[in-house]
């Protein structure tokens, strides 16, 4: 049950999305990933669309940096 | 040629795209919208015809790619992905450069960097059989990754229940 992070707060779209689904596609059953992501789209449609294909969204909290969120999925 | 076998799963959100342009910003838009759709969860078929095809050639500079002399000469012409001129103000071919700098200095994933996303992605790639057979261009010159060379019937089938652009 490891614990991943990323951060995709210096990408832009589309790469938000894909190097948060790529790596969610490498975490084991039971893994989590947290994700750092900046305010706007990423924070909106990273939750939803991770939810929609099958992962659990954990939490989403403001972050010690204004205007970052941590999203924490499990697989 | 076989017919490839199409399932389709109804439950799956579908985005298809006709590639036709081997313009370096409408294969940005191509790219864009694949990965970005790849990344949500949606099915993604990607089908290259005409110039389309330039773009998923093995051969990615400017080389005699296709069988015969004019389409070799087609090939030096139009090249592969690392050649592929901007619709406007290409400016001799100057603009792709431009446009490559300016966004690796944006922290934007450049054309190279979303075709390898794809890829990872498992968006599929597939070859219009038509336009190949005119440009004299074969499976083997084409990436790895393009699964099937397919005809229109075939196209409308996999993109059935989905949602398809034309770029």
């Amino acid at each position: 049950m490891a614990t991943h992070q990323i951060d995709v707060t210096k990408e832009h779209c589309p790469m938000t999305f894909v190097k948060t689904k790529l790596a969610l596609a490498k975490l084991a059953s039971g893994d989590t990933l947290e994700v750092r992501v900046n305010e706007g789209e990423p924070l909106e449609n990273i939750p939803r669309s991770s939810t929609e294909q099958g992962y659990k969204v954990l939490s989403v909290t403001e972050s010690d940096v204004k205007g970052q969120h941590l999203i924490l999925i499990e697989k | 040629m076989a017919t490839p076998e199409i399932t389709l799963d109804p439950t799956t959100k579908k985005l298809s795209i006709i590639g036709f342009s081997g313009d370096f910003d409408k294969l940005v838009a191509v790219f864009t919208l694949a990965t970005g759709a790849a990344a949500v969860g949606y099915e993604v078929n990607l089908f290259f015809t005409f110039w389309g095809l330039d773009a998923i050639k093995i051969k990615q500079g400017r080389s005699p790619v296709g069988k015969g002399f004019l389409p070799k000469v087609f090939g030096i012409f139009m090249g592969g992905l690392k050649s592929a001129p901007v619709s406007r103000l290409n400016f001799g071919g100057i603009s792709p450069q431009i446009f490559r700098h300016l966004m690796r200095k944006n922290n934007v994933a450049t054309l190279e960097e979303l075709v390898e996303a794809a890829k990872a992605l498992e968006v599929n790639f597939y070859a219009c059989e038509m336009a190949m057979h005119i440009l004299g261009i074969g499976k083997e010159d084409l990436i790895p990754e393009v699964k099937e060379v397919l005809g229109v019937a075939s196209f409308l089938k996999m993109s059935e229940n989905g949602q398809t652009l034309f770029i």
